[in-house]
Protein backbone atom coordinates (compact mmCIF):
# COMPACT_ATOMS: atom_id res chain seq x y z
CA UNK A 1 0.00 0.00 0.00
CA UNK A 2 1.43 3.44 -1.46
CA UNK A 3 0.83 6.84 0.04
CA UNK A 4 1.50 10.07 -1.27
CA UNK A 5 1.19 13.31 -0.19
CA UNK A 6 0.53 16.99 -1.70
CA UNK A 7 2.21 20.14 -1.53
CA UNK A 8 -1.78 21.44 -0.65
CA UNK A 9 -1.85 19.02 2.58
CA UNK A 10 -3.67 16.38 1.13
CA UNK A 11 -2.53 12.39 1.62
CA UNK A 12 -3.63 9.43 -0.89
CA UNK A 13 -3.40 6.02 -0.33
CA UNK A 14 -3.61 4.11 -3.44
CA UNK A 15 -5.21 0.79 -4.02
CA UNK A 16 -5.04 -0.84 -6.96
CA UNK A 17 -6.67 1.94 -9.25
CA UNK A 18 -8.18 3.88 -6.59
CA UNK A 19 -7.20 6.42 -4.39
CA UNK A 20 -8.57 6.55 -1.26
CA UNK A 21 -7.92 10.55 -0.52
CA UNK A 22 -8.22 12.67 2.84
CA UNK A 23 -6.07 15.59 4.68
CA UNK A 24 -2.84 15.34 6.54
CA UNK A 25 -2.62 15.79 10.24
CA UNK A 26 -1.26 19.30 9.44
CA UNK A 27 -4.19 20.59 7.66
CA UNK A 28 -6.79 18.88 10.14
CA UNK A 29 -4.57 21.53 12.95
CA UNK A 30 -5.05 24.28 10.67
CA UNK A 31 -8.38 23.98 9.59
CA UNK A 32 -9.64 23.55 13.23
CA UNK A 33 -12.89 21.71 13.98
CA UNK A 34 -14.84 21.25 11.33
CA UNK A 35 -18.37 21.10 11.31
CA UNK A 36 -19.50 20.14 7.78
CA UNK A 37 -17.99 18.27 4.73
CA UNK A 38 -19.44 18.03 1.31
CA UNK A 39 -17.97 15.72 -1.33
CA UNK A 40 -18.81 16.34 -5.41
CA UNK A 41 -21.34 13.09 -6.34
CA UNK A 42 -19.84 9.71 -7.02
CA UNK A 43 -19.51 9.50 -10.64
CA UNK A 44 -18.07 13.50 -11.20
CA UNK A 45 -14.79 13.40 -13.41
CA UNK A 46 -11.62 15.90 -12.16
CA UNK A 47 -8.97 17.19 -13.58
CA UNK A 48 -6.22 17.20 -10.99
CA UNK A 49 -6.56 20.67 -9.30
CA UNK A 50 -10.36 20.60 -9.46
CA UNK A 51 -12.41 20.96 -6.48
CA UNK A 52 -13.27 17.50 -5.04
CA UNK A 53 -15.00 18.59 -1.76
CA UNK A 54 -15.24 21.56 0.71
CA UNK A 55 -14.86 21.23 4.26
CA UNK A 56 -15.90 23.62 6.72
CA UNK A 57 -14.85 24.91 10.08
CA UNK A 58 -17.41 27.39 12.34
CA UNK A 59 -15.27 30.09 10.53
CA UNK A 60 -14.93 29.43 7.05
CA UNK A 61 -15.14 27.17 4.40
CA UNK A 62 -11.44 24.97 2.42
CA UNK A 63 -11.50 23.46 -1.08
CA UNK A 64 -10.16 20.05 -0.87
CA UNK A 65 -8.80 19.43 -4.64
CA UNK A 66 -8.42 16.69 -6.37
CA UNK A 67 -4.82 15.74 -6.05
CA UNK A 68 -4.51 14.22 -9.59
CA UNK A 69 -7.22 13.28 -12.80
CA UNK A 70 -10.04 10.75 -12.02
CA UNK A 71 -13.49 10.28 -11.03
CA UNK A 72 -15.10 10.18 -7.92
CA UNK A 73 -16.29 6.72 -6.46
CA UNK A 74 -17.61 7.41 -2.81
CA UNK A 75 -17.97 10.15 -0.16
CA UNK A 76 -17.09 8.92 3.27
CA UNK A 77 -20.88 9.26 4.51
CA UNK A 78 -19.82 8.65 8.55
CA UNK A 79 -18.49 12.46 8.13
CA UNK A 80 -22.09 13.51 7.38
CA UNK A 81 -22.97 12.70 10.75
CA UNK A 82 -19.51 13.67 12.36
CA UNK A 83 -17.22 15.95 10.24
CA UNK A 84 -15.06 15.87 13.89
CA UNK A 85 -13.59 12.33 12.60
CA UNK A 86 -11.64 14.59 10.29
CA UNK A 87 -9.95 16.12 12.76
CA UNK A 88 -9.65 13.84 15.39
CA UNK A 89 -8.21 10.77 12.65
CA UNK A 90 -7.09 12.76 9.30
CA UNK A 91 -5.31 9.84 8.13
CA UNK A 92 -7.50 7.33 9.31
CA UNK A 93 -11.23 6.95 10.13
CA UNK A 94 -11.24 10.56 8.47
CA UNK A 95 -10.47 9.68 5.31
CA UNK A 96 -12.79 12.26 2.31
CA UNK A 97 -13.50 10.13 -0.53
CA UNK A 98 -12.13 7.48 -2.80
CA UNK A 99 -11.57 8.30 -6.56
CA UNK A 100 -11.03 6.13 -9.40
CA UNK A 101 -7.17 7.62 -11.55
CA UNK A 102 -7.58 8.34 -14.65
CA UNK A 103 -4.10 9.13 -15.19
CA UNK A 104 -1.70 7.03 -12.56
CA UNK A 105 1.36 8.76 -13.99
CA UNK A 106 0.77 11.83 -11.67
CA UNK A 107 1.36 10.20 -8.86
CA UNK A 108 5.12 9.99 -9.74
CA UNK A 109 4.77 14.31 -9.47
CA UNK A 110 3.59 13.61 -5.98
CA UNK A 111 5.65 13.88 -2.81
CA UNK A 112 6.53 10.51 -0.61
CA UNK A 113 6.52 10.77 3.31
CA UNK A 114 9.67 12.18 3.80
CA UNK A 115 9.37 14.56 1.40
CA UNK A 116 6.49 15.65 2.75
CA UNK A 117 8.14 15.94 5.90
CA UNK A 118 10.34 18.04 4.28
CA UNK A 119 7.51 20.48 3.02
CA UNK A 120 6.56 20.83 6.95
CA UNK A 121 10.05 21.44 8.89
CA UNK B 1 4.86 40.14 7.60
CA UNK B 2 2.57 40.78 10.52
CA UNK B 3 4.94 43.87 12.10
CA UNK B 4 2.79 47.01 10.43
CA UNK B 5 -0.29 45.28 12.78
CA UNK B 6 -1.12 46.99 16.09
CA UNK B 7 -0.83 44.93 18.93
CA UNK B 8 -3.22 45.22 22.05
CA UNK B 9 -1.84 45.44 26.06
CA UNK B 10 -2.78 41.68 25.90
CA UNK B 11 -0.91 40.55 22.99
CA UNK B 12 1.79 38.90 25.20
CA UNK B 13 -0.77 37.30 27.07
CA UNK B 14 -2.86 36.04 23.96
CA UNK B 15 0.54 34.49 22.40
CA UNK B 16 1.83 33.00 25.41
CA UNK B 17 -1.75 30.60 25.97
CA UNK B 18 -1.42 29.73 22.22
CA UNK B 19 -3.82 31.90 20.65
CA UNK B 20 -3.47 31.68 16.99
CA UNK B 21 -3.12 35.08 15.68
CA UNK B 22 -4.86 36.78 12.53
CA UNK B 23 -5.00 40.07 11.61
CA UNK B 24 -8.43 41.99 12.59
CA UNK B 25 -9.12 45.92 11.24
CA UNK B 26 -5.35 46.54 11.50
CA UNK B 27 -4.56 44.11 14.72
CA UNK B 28 -3.02 40.67 15.10
CA UNK B 29 -5.65 39.36 17.16
CA UNK B 30 -6.34 36.07 18.17
CA UNK B 31 -8.74 33.88 16.28
CA UNK B 32 -8.76 30.62 18.97
CA UNK B 33 -6.70 29.47 21.29
CA UNK B 34 -6.22 25.28 21.32
CA UNK B 35 -9.67 24.69 22.65
CA UNK B 36 -10.96 25.70 19.61
CA UNK B 37 -13.87 28.29 18.34
CA UNK B 38 -16.41 24.71 18.71
CA UNK B 39 -14.94 24.39 22.48
CA UNK B 40 -14.36 28.51 23.34
CA UNK B 41 -18.31 29.28 22.08
CA UNK B 42 -19.59 26.40 24.08
CA UNK B 43 -17.38 27.46 27.10
CA UNK B 44 -18.57 31.03 26.99
CA UNK B 45 -22.89 29.98 27.04
CA UNK B 46 -21.81 27.53 29.88
CA UNK B 47 -19.63 29.36 31.99
CA UNK B 48 -17.85 32.44 30.86
CA UNK B 49 -15.71 33.88 28.80
CA UNK B 50 -12.64 36.77 28.80
CA UNK B 51 -12.49 38.40 25.61
CA UNK B 52 -9.40 41.01 24.71
CA UNK B 53 -11.53 43.69 23.19
CA UNK B 54 -8.91 46.76 23.23
CA UNK B 55 -8.97 46.97 19.32
CA UNK B 56 -11.97 48.88 19.96
CA UNK B 57 -12.01 52.37 20.00
CA UNK B 58 -12.81 54.25 23.53
CA UNK B 59 -13.54 58.11 23.62
CA UNK B 60 -14.19 60.28 26.32
CA UNK B 61 -16.60 63.40 25.37
CA UNK B 62 -16.22 66.30 27.58
CA UNK B 63 -18.69 69.77 27.64
CA UNK B 64 -16.62 72.94 27.53
CA UNK B 65 -19.13 74.30 29.88
CA UNK B 66 -19.52 71.07 32.56
CA UNK B 67 -22.80 70.41 31.49
CA UNK B 68 -23.72 66.81 30.27
CA UNK B 69 -26.83 68.04 28.25
CA UNK B 70 -25.01 70.22 25.59
CA UNK B 71 -22.66 67.11 25.33
CA UNK B 72 -26.20 65.23 24.80
CA UNK B 73 -27.53 67.77 22.32
CA UNK B 74 -24.25 67.79 20.34
CA UNK B 75 -23.80 64.19 20.07
CA UNK B 76 -27.67 63.94 18.83
CA UNK B 77 -26.21 65.83 16.06
CA UNK B 78 -24.45 62.59 14.63
CA UNK B 79 -27.09 60.07 15.70
CA UNK B 80 -31.00 59.07 15.44
CA UNK B 81 -30.63 58.31 19.06
CA UNK B 82 -31.45 59.29 22.10
CA UNK B 83 -28.48 60.97 24.36
CA UNK B 84 -30.28 63.86 26.21
CA UNK B 85 -32.59 61.13 27.76
CA UNK B 86 -29.87 58.79 28.36
CA UNK B 87 -29.94 58.53 32.58
CA UNK B 88 -26.57 58.87 34.67
CA UNK B 89 -25.06 55.48 35.02
CA UNK B 90 -26.71 54.11 32.00
CA UNK B 91 -25.37 52.92 28.78
CA UNK B 92 -27.55 52.79 25.02
CA UNK B 93 -26.41 51.18 21.65
CA UNK B 94 -26.18 53.74 18.80
CA UNK B 95 -25.76 54.44 15.33
CA UNK B 96 -23.52 57.27 13.31
CA UNK B 97 -25.79 57.99 10.01
CA UNK B 98 -24.61 59.83 6.94
CA UNK B 99 -26.30 62.25 4.86
CA UNK B 100 -27.99 59.23 3.27
CA UNK B 101 -29.10 57.48 6.13
CA UNK B 102 -26.31 54.62 5.63
CA UNK B 103 -24.76 53.82 8.53
CA UNK B 104 -21.09 54.67 9.69
CA UNK B 105 -20.81 53.09 12.55
CA UNK B 106 -22.02 51.28 15.46
CA UNK B 107 -21.45 52.24 18.61
CA UNK B 108 -22.38 52.38 22.82
CA UNK B 109 -22.10 55.56 24.57
CA UNK B 110 -22.56 55.81 28.40
CA UNK B 111 -23.78 58.92 30.58
CA UNK B 112 -20.83 58.92 33.50
CA UNK B 113 -22.25 62.00 35.31
CA UNK B 114 -19.96 64.95 33.43
CA UNK B 115 -19.35 63.45 30.30
CA UNK B 116 -19.90 60.79 27.46
CA UNK B 117 -18.14 57.49 27.40
CA UNK B 118 -18.18 56.10 23.79
CA UNK B 119 -16.98 52.56 22.20
CA UNK B 120 -16.93 52.60 18.55
CA UNK B 121 -15.35 49.86 16.02
CA UNK B 122 -11.84 49.35 15.50
CA UNK B 123 -11.34 49.25 11.82
CA UNK B 124 -14.03 53.08 12.57
CA UNK B 125 -12.44 54.51 15.28
CA UNK B 126 -10.11 57.37 13.15
CA UNK B 127 -13.05 58.31 10.94
CA UNK B 128 -15.26 57.74 14.24
CA UNK B 129 -12.81 60.14 16.34
CA UNK B 130 -12.43 63.28 13.16
CA UNK B 131 -16.42 62.63 13.18
CA UNK B 132 -16.49 63.45 16.16
CA UNK B 133 -14.25 66.27 16.62
CA UNK B 134 -15.63 68.06 13.72
CA UNK B 135 -18.90 68.09 14.84
CA UNK B 136 -18.71 68.67 18.50
CA UNK B 137 -15.58 70.80 18.52
CA UNK B 138 -17.48 73.98 19.57
CA UNK B 139 -19.19 72.63 22.65
CA UNK B 140 -16.61 69.38 23.50
CA UNK B 141 -13.57 68.30 24.43
CA UNK B 142 -12.69 64.72 22.47
CA UNK B 143 -10.54 62.62 23.95
CA UNK B 144 -9.53 59.31 22.26
CA UNK B 145 -8.62 57.01 25.54
CA UNK B 146 -5.86 55.78 23.67
CA UNK B 147 -3.90 53.84 26.63
CA UNK B 148 -7.00 52.06 27.86
CA UNK B 149 -7.73 48.46 27.47
CA UNK B 150 -11.12 47.06 27.23
CA UNK B 151 -11.99 43.38 28.30
CA UNK B 152 -15.29 41.45 28.08
CA UNK B 153 -16.61 38.88 30.65
CA UNK B 154 -19.85 37.08 29.29
CA UNK B 155 -21.70 34.05 30.52
CA UNK B 156 -24.01 32.90 32.89
CA UNK B 157 -21.15 32.24 35.12
CA UNK B 158 -19.79 35.86 34.28
CA UNK B 159 -21.83 38.10 37.03
CA UNK B 160 -20.86 35.54 39.89
CA UNK B 161 -16.98 35.93 38.76
CA UNK B 162 -17.63 39.81 38.63
CA UNK B 163 -19.22 39.80 42.50
CA UNK B 164 -16.75 37.96 44.06
CA UNK B 165 -13.67 40.23 42.26
CA UNK B 166 -15.94 43.69 42.87
CA UNK B 167 -18.96 43.03 45.01
CA UNK B 168 -20.80 46.20 43.80
CA UNK B 169 -21.27 44.87 40.75
CA UNK B 170 -24.46 42.49 41.71
CA UNK B 171 -26.59 46.03 41.52
CA UNK B 172 -25.97 46.41 38.31
CA UNK B 173 -28.41 45.41 35.56
CA UNK B 174 -27.87 45.27 31.44
CA UNK B 175 -26.90 48.50 30.25
CA UNK B 176 -25.80 50.01 33.64
CA UNK B 177 -22.23 51.20 33.63
CA UNK B 178 -20.18 52.55 36.52
CA UNK B 179 -16.81 53.89 37.18
CA UNK B 180 -15.45 51.97 39.89
CA UNK B 181 -11.85 50.97 41.31
CA UNK B 182 -10.36 47.06 40.92
CA UNK B 183 -7.40 46.72 42.66
CA UNK B 184 -6.33 50.07 42.84
CA UNK B 185 -7.02 50.73 39.38
CA UNK B 186 -10.13 52.70 37.95
CA UNK B 187 -12.13 50.84 35.39
CA UNK B 188 -15.26 51.81 33.20
CA UNK B 189 -17.52 48.98 33.79
CA UNK B 190 -20.78 48.08 31.94
CA UNK B 191 -23.27 45.12 32.37
CA UNK B 192 -23.22 44.44 28.54
CA UNK B 193 -21.59 42.52 26.15
CA UNK B 194 -21.59 41.31 22.72
CA UNK B 195 -22.54 37.52 22.73
CA UNK B 196 -26.58 37.30 23.97
CA UNK B 197 -24.95 36.25 27.57
CA UNK B 198 -25.33 38.46 30.56
CA UNK B 199 -21.72 39.87 31.33
CA UNK B 200 -19.85 42.83 31.46
CA UNK B 201 -17.00 44.95 29.54
CA UNK B 202 -14.29 46.47 31.35
CA UNK B 203 -11.89 49.49 30.45
CA UNK B 204 -8.62 49.50 32.34
CA UNK B 205 -5.48 51.66 31.99
CA UNK B 206 -3.12 49.69 29.41
CA UNK B 207 -0.77 49.32 32.15
CA UNK B 208 -3.18 47.49 34.68
CA UNK B 209 -5.10 45.20 31.69
CA UNK B 210 -2.58 42.03 31.84
CA UNK B 211 -2.80 41.86 35.47
CA UNK B 212 -6.94 42.15 35.32
CA UNK B 213 -6.94 39.59 32.93
CA UNK B 214 -4.62 37.16 34.43
CA UNK B 215 -6.93 37.86 37.61
CA UNK B 216 -10.06 37.10 35.25
CA UNK B 217 -8.54 33.65 34.18
CA UNK B 218 -7.44 32.55 37.63
CA UNK B 219 -11.36 32.55 38.48
CA UNK B 220 -12.54 28.79 37.76
CA UNK B 221 -15.27 30.13 35.56
CA UNK B 222 -12.50 31.84 33.18
CA UNK B 223 -11.27 30.87 29.44
CA UNK B 224 -9.63 32.95 27.38
CA UNK B 225 -11.90 33.58 24.29
CA UNK B 226 -11.03 34.55 20.69
CA UNK B 227 -12.43 36.36 17.76
CA UNK B 228 -13.75 33.05 16.07
CA UNK B 229 -16.22 32.48 18.97
CA UNK B 230 -17.04 35.80 19.61
CA UNK B 231 -18.41 35.83 15.98
CA UNK B 232 -20.89 32.69 16.34
CA UNK B 233 -21.57 33.96 19.92
CA UNK B 234 -22.42 37.52 18.15
CA UNK B 235 -24.32 35.82 15.02
CA UNK B 236 -26.58 33.56 16.88
CA UNK B 237 -27.47 36.57 19.38
CA UNK B 238 -28.73 38.26 16.31
CA UNK B 239 -25.99 41.17 16.99
CA UNK B 240 -24.69 42.97 13.60
CA UNK B 241 -20.86 42.79 12.79
CA UNK B 242 -20.59 46.28 11.29
CA UNK B 243 -18.96 46.20 7.77
CA UNK B 244 -21.07 42.96 6.97
CA UNK B 245 -24.16 43.59 8.49
CA UNK B 246 -24.16 47.14 8.65
CA UNK B 247 -22.41 49.91 5.98
CA UNK B 248 -22.66 53.14 4.18
CA UNK B 249 -25.65 51.70 1.62
CA UNK B 250 -27.27 50.11 5.14
CA UNK B 251 -29.98 52.05 6.55
CA UNK B 252 -31.32 51.58 10.51
CA UNK B 253 -34.94 51.09 9.04
CA UNK B 254 -33.20 48.24 6.63
CA UNK B 255 -31.05 47.17 9.14
CA UNK B 256 -33.99 46.62 11.69
CA UNK B 257 -33.01 48.58 14.05
CA UNK B 258 -35.93 50.55 14.46
CA UNK B 259 -35.44 49.55 18.22
CA UNK B 260 -32.33 51.93 18.28
CA UNK B 261 -34.49 54.87 17.44
CA UNK B 262 -36.45 56.53 20.79
CA UNK B 263 -39.07 57.86 20.12
CA UNK B 264 -38.32 61.74 21.01
CA UNK B 265 -36.14 61.60 17.76
CA UNK B 266 -38.64 60.05 15.50
CA UNK B 267 -41.36 62.34 14.24
CA UNK B 268 -43.49 63.48 16.48
CA UNK B 269 -40.51 63.40 19.14
CA UNK B 270 -39.39 66.53 21.29
CA UNK B 271 -36.30 66.18 19.50
CA UNK B 272 -36.96 64.57 16.01
CA UNK B 273 -34.56 64.23 13.20
CA UNK B 274 -31.53 67.03 13.83
CA UNK B 275 -29.31 63.90 12.59
CA UNK B 276 -27.66 63.14 9.21
CA UNK B 277 -29.74 61.44 7.09
CA UNK B 278 -33.04 62.70 9.06
CA UNK B 279 -35.01 62.95 6.08
CA UNK B 280 -34.57 59.09 4.90
CA UNK B 281 -34.65 57.25 7.74
CA UNK B 282 -37.64 59.24 8.89
CA UNK B 283 -39.57 58.39 5.73
CA UNK B 284 -38.31 54.56 6.22
CA UNK B 285 -39.89 54.75 9.56
CA UNK B 286 -43.08 55.78 8.76
CA UNK B 287 -43.27 53.99 5.31
CA UNK B 288 -40.96 51.04 5.61
CA UNK B 289 -38.01 50.28 3.46
CA UNK B 290 -37.65 48.10 0.49
CA UNK B 291 -35.37 45.88 2.14
CA UNK B 292 -34.81 44.36 5.82
CA UNK B 293 -32.21 42.57 7.52
CA UNK B 294 -33.52 38.55 8.61
CA UNK B 295 -32.36 36.01 10.22
CA UNK B 296 -31.83 32.78 8.43
CA UNK B 297 -31.72 29.35 9.34
CA UNK B 298 -30.53 26.74 6.78
CA UNK B 299 -32.10 23.40 6.46
CA UNK B 300 -28.52 20.30 7.05
CA UNK B 301 -25.30 21.43 8.68
CA UNK B 302 -24.30 23.34 5.78
CA UNK B 303 -22.84 26.54 6.92
CA UNK B 304 -24.65 29.62 4.73
CA UNK B 305 -21.92 32.20 4.82
CA UNK B 306 -21.60 36.02 3.78
CA UNK B 307 -21.96 36.84 -0.04
CA UNK B 308 -24.28 34.03 -0.77
CA UNK B 309 -27.28 35.31 -2.85
CA UNK B 310 -30.88 34.30 -1.74
CA UNK B 311 -34.04 33.41 -4.25
CA UNK B 312 -37.55 33.08 -3.59
CA UNK B 313 -37.26 29.74 -4.78
CA UNK B 314 -35.14 26.81 -6.05
CA UNK B 315 -35.43 27.62 -9.91
CA UNK B 316 -36.22 31.31 -10.03
CA UNK B 317 -33.26 33.81 -11.72
CA UNK B 318 -34.42 36.96 -9.75
CA UNK B 319 -31.90 37.30 -6.89
CA UNK B 320 -34.16 38.82 -3.66
CA UNK B 321 -31.29 39.40 -1.37
CA UNK B 322 -27.98 38.57 0.18
CA UNK B 323 -26.62 36.62 3.12
CA UNK B 324 -24.13 39.36 5.14
CA UNK B 325 -22.59 37.23 7.66
CA UNK B 326 -23.49 33.36 8.60
CA UNK B 327 -21.69 30.77 9.90
CA UNK B 328 -22.31 27.39 12.07
CA UNK B 329 -23.46 28.31 15.15
CA UNK B 330 -22.30 25.67 17.63
CA UNK B 331 -25.35 26.33 20.26
CA UNK B 332 -27.92 25.74 17.97
CA UNK B 333 -25.76 22.83 16.30
CA UNK B 334 -26.45 24.49 13.05
CA UNK B 335 -26.24 26.96 10.52
CA UNK B 336 -26.64 30.63 11.53
CA UNK B 337 -26.90 33.57 9.17
CA UNK B 338 -28.29 37.06 8.49
CA UNK B 339 -28.84 38.54 5.42
CA UNK B 340 -30.74 41.00 3.58
CA UNK B 341 -34.15 40.35 1.55
CA UNK B 342 -36.92 42.28 0.03
CA UNK B 343 -39.20 43.28 2.30
CA UNK B 344 -42.27 41.30 1.24
CA UNK B 345 -40.42 37.92 2.02
CA UNK B 346 -39.11 39.41 5.37
CA UNK B 347 -41.76 37.94 7.32
CA UNK B 348 -40.30 35.48 9.99
CA UNK B 349 -41.39 31.37 8.36
CA UNK B 350 -40.72 32.45 4.86
CA UNK B 351 -39.30 29.69 3.05
CA UNK B 352 -36.18 31.15 0.74
CA UNK B 353 -33.30 29.65 -0.70
CA UNK B 354 -29.71 31.05 -0.58
CA UNK B 355 -27.39 29.52 -3.35
CA UNK B 356 -23.99 27.50 -1.78
CA UNK B 357 -21.63 26.40 -4.97
CA UNK B 358 -24.25 26.30 -7.67
CA UNK B 359 -27.02 24.44 -5.22
CA UNK B 360 -30.44 26.11 -4.01
CA UNK B 361 -29.98 25.17 -0.21
CA UNK B 362 -33.23 25.69 1.63
CA UNK B 363 -33.42 28.22 4.28
CA UNK B 364 -36.20 29.84 6.25
CA UNK B 365 -36.72 33.77 7.73
CA UNK B 366 -36.20 33.46 11.13
CA UNK B 367 -36.93 35.51 14.27
CA UNK B 368 -33.39 36.83 15.82
CA UNK B 369 -31.53 36.21 18.30
CA UNK B 370 -31.93 32.47 17.48
CA UNK B 371 -30.39 31.58 20.75
CA UNK B 372 -32.41 33.78 23.48
CA UNK B 373 -30.44 36.46 25.01
CA UNK B 374 -30.09 35.95 28.95
CA UNK B 375 -29.35 39.64 29.23
CA UNK B 376 -29.55 40.70 33.40
CA UNK B 377 -32.42 43.21 32.53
Amino acid sequence: MTTYYTREHEWLRIEGDIAVVGITAHAAEELGELVFVEVKDAGTTLSQGDSAAVVESVKAASDIYAPVDGEIVESNTALGDDPALISNEPEGKGWIFRMRLSNPAQLDSLLDAEAYAALLA
Amino acid sequence: MNNELLRTPLHGLHVSNGGKMVPFAGYDMPLQYAPGILAEHNHTREHAGLFDVSHMGQVRIIPRNGNIEEAAKAFETLVPVDIVGLKQGRQRYALFTNENGGILDDLMVSNFGDWLYVVVNAACKTEDIERMRNALAASCIVEPLESRALLAVQGPEAAQVMARLLPETEEMRFMDARIMSLGGAEIFISRSGYTGEDGFEISIESIDAERLATLLMEQPEIKLIGLGARDSLRLEAGLCLYGSDLDTTTTPVEGALEWAMQKSRRAGGSRAGGFPGADIILEQLANGASRRRVGLKAEGRAPVRGGAPLFSSADSDSQIGTVTSGAFGPTIEGPVAMGYVTTDLAAPGTPLFAELRGKRVPVTVVPMPVVPSRFRR
